[in-house]
């Protein structure tokens, strides 16, 4: 199904362009950028710059601390109000734009269409905005009598010193409900990873392992870590996984319940999707439940039957390895169906890839299945891991800005720790790669390709108009630049309000949806009959 | 969303956005120029989704980036930093300097660093065809987006505009309208034969052609020369009633350069737009062009011919200040019952305004709400038992809990299709308002009769 040679790609001068597209920088922007851009190519993998700070002024995709702690990992959490506390701006901007979609539970709780901010105000930051957030959770307690609350910093709330931690601990104690505050100010970190990081240390230290009331018996029982149910992604999986008889105790954290993560740690098994935002969830739970995790990819028909098979064998069934490959047989072939109309129309196109810190990894596999090459791809907030895979973490040296982000001393659970396989297995199993092992995304490319870290609007440009893509996927703030260079764009984050896309049946939605924005019959109006200079497309495509 | 009426600290589903997002959508009504926010990078992330999210365009705001060490030893390395960047890289004609709650908390000297700027970077700034940097504080904790905007605009007239020489042209400052208003307002000013300066104009910048070869700064945008001369103009009109009584440029020039002024609300339904029209008659000289009487005449008679429909429906109107005044006032005049007027800032002549909108029409003027959350405007609409809600998409939910209809105006629209190109203003933007009304109610109507009607 894939293109395994690249023709396309052969025509660009790669090393000419990172020159030329570097030269209208500044010398030491065009220093630093040129190291965050490699070519894949037959030697080894090639090292890469990455997680370092934003060169001011250069118009970047990156978001902010606040938006990976509250945007990402902890708002997709539906049971809980989560309140953030600054000015309006930061809750008013995260209020439903990430299209994590949840599903109330039994007790019908759902906070998801809520925007709670404790509005600071000038009077605030000079005097302090503490009583204020008391009275906002108190308030919210009082209304909604909701499982646990969340606060999130904003910029200020760091700055001028207010202790958040204690007001959470003081009104856990008030109200008998769990209170978490995170301190995940705006100005830290590079991008939103940090805020990530800080979402899994307190989600890890207050919530998971908490409820052990309700023991599961069930022997093939996972929890999906990274995956935020955008356009119902969760629950496409949730499908497939329902049919061969394996549970998802929870995900983390689309559609995810507090309930739930409380009693996470009894599966047997966690399925990290984005490596980026959740590994240090994977990593705890590990050392301190004793559950192994598998890197897995639910984007793509190949992508989800190769996941589905890690963990068939992991768990080392036979009936579940004979239930799996008969869901797969069956659910590929209903794909294929629906899918190989639309190959015939993108075979051979080509697509770049900026977005995320997982996603520009996990498409390739899905435009592989529709003939569909890859030519340059890149994450806004990935670390070196990502692209070069997590042997390379030991070499990782801690700069200024990832010292500021804690790293979480786990030991074992002295009473919730339980080994899941053998010592044997364990170590069968990670030496082969499948157990706690992710090789990032330089490796999967094809020669030849391109990998740029951080992009940024300038270079995005130039890119656009060297390579020629058929679609360039990124986010809404890149969508409609790359469109007026008349170059459809695919949003990955919000997936054009489509989706789901994961999975069998989302594969088939995505085919649908690329092939109807390549082959929009607006993209051959733009020139007016009397227009008769010869478009820029027209010349070089010939 | 069912709540008692009361006060709360927090503010649940706000009806506001941050200041300096207003003073970024200013700002991109400058030809050439690129919005540039002092503080941490999502500032400018999230504003820059936010706003493109509404107008599908492509919007740039830049971002000094600042991390933990800047915000302990101060920020103007970063600024210095970016500013240099961006000008190598977009050669823009001006850069907004907006601040953010980061940069204010710390304390920033931001007029300063720019000033440094110019002096450390002449060379470069010359080589960059020396643009414009604007500077305009915007902590979000004082004021909220309309305040950012108004304060952007009030910026530019401040630190640009002169009066070395007297010009024959009008000042427009229309405030935060469509790209469709904005090109309205220009047809409207042209067929009087008056020559202006509109600021901003979003109308090519925020609703831009589909193109092969993009654009790294939009085309469009009121020019740079003419804000200069804007001190020496004859005349500036400024809408909404809002800002009656705090800084503005209109005001601004007329402390300075002497540039007599009118203030006029947003001319929205037929009154208002009267009055805007008579500022315009006295201005150029001439009676209203025929085109326009005629389009005024024609929504007289849509008025009456569609009172049927609209007469005592109630409405609650919710959105920007100037923006409900005038909701409120075209309301009135078509027969709707407004029952609720809100605002999520402080609203400081919002009472009166809707009074003196109302006044000769209504009996009384309708509960009015400033610094409301939707939370505090579901609690009213419950009791009120409006017909339909009019205003931005946040209110969705809310009209789908009442089961009433959204017309949706204002900002932000995201959940349908156009919003920056509806027209609202003028007789025009009057009638079209009143048609998608109108229509809307009989929708309504149709769709929950068991009979159905086919006539109506």
């Amino acid at each position: 199904m894939t293109l395994k040679k690249s023709s396309i790609n052969q025509t660009v001068d790669k090393e000419k362009f990172v020159k030329e597209v570097v030269s209208v920088y500044p010398n030491k922007v065009a220093k630093k950028r040129l190291k965050h851009m490699v070519v894949k190519s037959d030697c080894e993998s090639p090292e890469i710059e990455a997680n370092v700070r934003t060169i001011p002024g250069i118009i970047t995709q990156r978001g902010c601390c606040y938006a990976g702690c509250k945007g990402v990992v902890i708002g997709p959490i539906g049971d809980m109000v989560h309140i953030v506390h600054g000015p309006i701006g930061c809750s008013y901007y995260a209020w439903n734009t990430r299209r994590n979609m949840f599903r109330s539970r039994e007790d019908g709780q759902n906070y998801l269409n809520y925007c709670f901010s404790t509005d600071m105000q000038d009077s605030d930051v000079i005097f302090g905005g503490e009583k204020k957030l008391r009275q906002a959770i108190q308030e919210a307690y009082d209304i909604f009598k909701p499982k646990a609350i969340s606060v999130h910093a904003t910029c200020p709330v760091g700055l001028i010193g207010d202790d958040i931690q204690a007001v959470a601990r003081d009104m856990t104690q008030k109200t008998g409900t769990l209170v978490i505050a995170f301190n995940c100010e705006g100005y830290k970190g590079v991008s939103q990873s940090g805020g990530h990081h800080i979402a899994n240390n307190k989600l890890f230290e207050q919530v998971v392992g908490k409820d052990d009331s309700k023991h599961v018996e069930e022997k093939f029982v996972v929890n999906i870590l990274g995956e935020y149910n955008i356009g119902g992604d969760a629950w496409e999986i949730e499908r497939v996984f329902a049919k061969c008889g394996i549970r998802i105790l929870s995900t983390f954290s689309g559609d995810g319940s507090i309930d739930e993560m409380r009693r996470s740690h009894q599966a047997n098994l966690n399925l990290v999707m984005c490596h980026r935002s959740i590994n240090y969830m994977a990593e705890m739970m590990e050392t301190a439940f004793g559950i192994p995790w598998i890197k897995v990819n639910f984007i793509g028909v190949r992508g989800m039957s190769k996941s589905l098979r890690k963990v068939a064998k992991y768990f080392d069934d036979p009936e579940l390895d004979r239930k799996v490959e008969e869901v797969i047989a069956e659910e590929e072939s209903q794909a294929e169906q629906l899918i190989s109309v639309h190959r015939d129309r993108l075979k051979g196109k080509t697509a770049m890839l900026f977005v995320g810190g997982s996603r520009a990894h996990h498409y390739q596999e899905l435009f592989g299945d529709l003939g569909m090459e890859t030519t340059v791809a890149g994450f806004e907030f990935a670390h070196r891991d990502d692209y070069e895979g997590r042997h390379i973490i030991p070499t990782l040296k801690p700069d200024a800005d990832s010292r500021n982000i804690e790293e979480l001393k786990v030991e074992p659970d002295k009473t919730r720790f339980r080994p899941r396989i053998s010592p044997q297995r364990m170590e069968e199993l990670t030496s082969e790669q499948l157990l706690g092992a992710y090789e990032g995304m330089i490796p999967d490319m094809n020669q030849g390709a391109m990998i740029i870290d951080d992009v940024s609007h300038l270079e995005l440009e130039e890119l656009i108009l060297s390579f020629k893509p058929d679609i360039v996927c990124s986010g809404i703030k890149d969508k409609y630049i790359i469109e007026k260079f008349g170059v459809p764009s695919k949003q990955l984050h919000n997936y054009d309000y489509s989706g789901p896309y994961a999975g069998f049946r989302g594969a088939v939605n995505f085919a649908e949806d690329v092939d109807m924005m390549i082959n929009n019959p607006a993209w051959k109006l733009i020139h007016a009959p009397w227009d008769v200079e010869p478009t820029l497309r027209a010349e070089t495509v010939a | 969303m069912k709540a008692q009426a009361q006060h709360y600290v927090s503010t649940t589903n706000s009806c506001k956005l941050c200041k300096p997002l207003g003073a970024c959508l200013a700002f991109r009504g400058i030809e050439g120029s690129v919005p540039f926010l002092h503080g941490s990078q999502g500032c400018a992330t999230y504003m820059r989704r936010y706003i493109i999210s509404h107008f599908r365009e492509p919007m740039d705001i830049a971002s000094s980036s600042l991390g933990e060490k800047s915000a302990i030893y101060g920020g103007g390395p970063n600024l210095k930093l970016g500013l240099r960047n961006l000008m190598i890289k977009y050669r823009p004609r001006l850069v907004g300097v907006a601040t953010t709650c980061l940069t204010e908390t710390i304390g920033d000297d931001t007029p300063r660093y720019v000033r440094e700027f110019k002096e450390e970077f002449s060379e470069l700034i010359d080589n960059c065809e020396s643009p414009e940097l604007v500077t305009v504080s915007t902590p979000s904790y004082c004021g909220a987006h309309m305040e950012g905007f108004h304060a952007a605009v009030n910026s530019v007239i401040d630190q640009l505009a002169n009066d070395y020489d007297k010009t024959d042209s009008l000042n427009i400052f229309p405030g935060f309208v469509s790209p469709e208003d904005t090109r309205y307002l220009k047809e409207v000013l042209s067929d009087f034969g008056l020559t202006s300066t509109i600021l901003p104009d979003i109308s090519e910048t925020l609703d831009a052609p589909a193109l092969e070869h993009y654009e790294k700064l939009t085309s469009g945008g009121t020019r740079i020369e003419d804000i200069r001369t804007m001190g020496g103009a004859r005349a500036s009109i400024e809408w909404g009633r809002s800002i009656t009584d705090s800084p503005s440029p209109a005001k601004t020039l007329m402390d300075k350069f002497g540039v007599a002024m009118q203030c006029v609300g947003l001319p929205m339904g037929l009154r208002e737009t009267d009055t805007f029209f008579q500022v315009l008659e006295s201005l150029s000289g001439m009676a209203t062009p025929q085109k326009h009487s005629l389009e005024r005449g024609r929504l007289v008679d849509a008025y009456i011919d569609g009172h049927k429909y609209v007469f005592a429906k109630k409405a609650v109107i919710y959105g920007e200040e100037d923006l409900v005044i005038g909701l409120t006032s075209f309301l009135a005049e078509i027969g709707v019952k407004p029952v609720l007027v809100a605002t999520g800032t402080s609203g400081k002549r919002l009472r009166k305004s809707i009074e003196e909108v109302c006044s000769g029409i209504l009996d009384k003027p309708p509960l009015v709400k400033a610094d409301v959350d939707f939370y505090g405007i579901a609690a009213d609409a419950h009791k009120l038992s409006p017909d339909l809600l009019i205003g931005n998409s946040k209110g969705y939910r809310l009209s789908k809990e009442l089961g009433v209809p959204l017309i949706r105006i204002g900002f932000p629209i995201h959940d349908r299709f156009g919003g920056h190109r509806l027209l609202s203003i003028g007789y025009r933007g009057a009638q079209n308002l009143f048609d998608i009304i109108v229509n809307t109610i009989i929708e309504t109507k149709q769709e929950s009769s068991d009979i159905g009607y086919g006539y109506i």
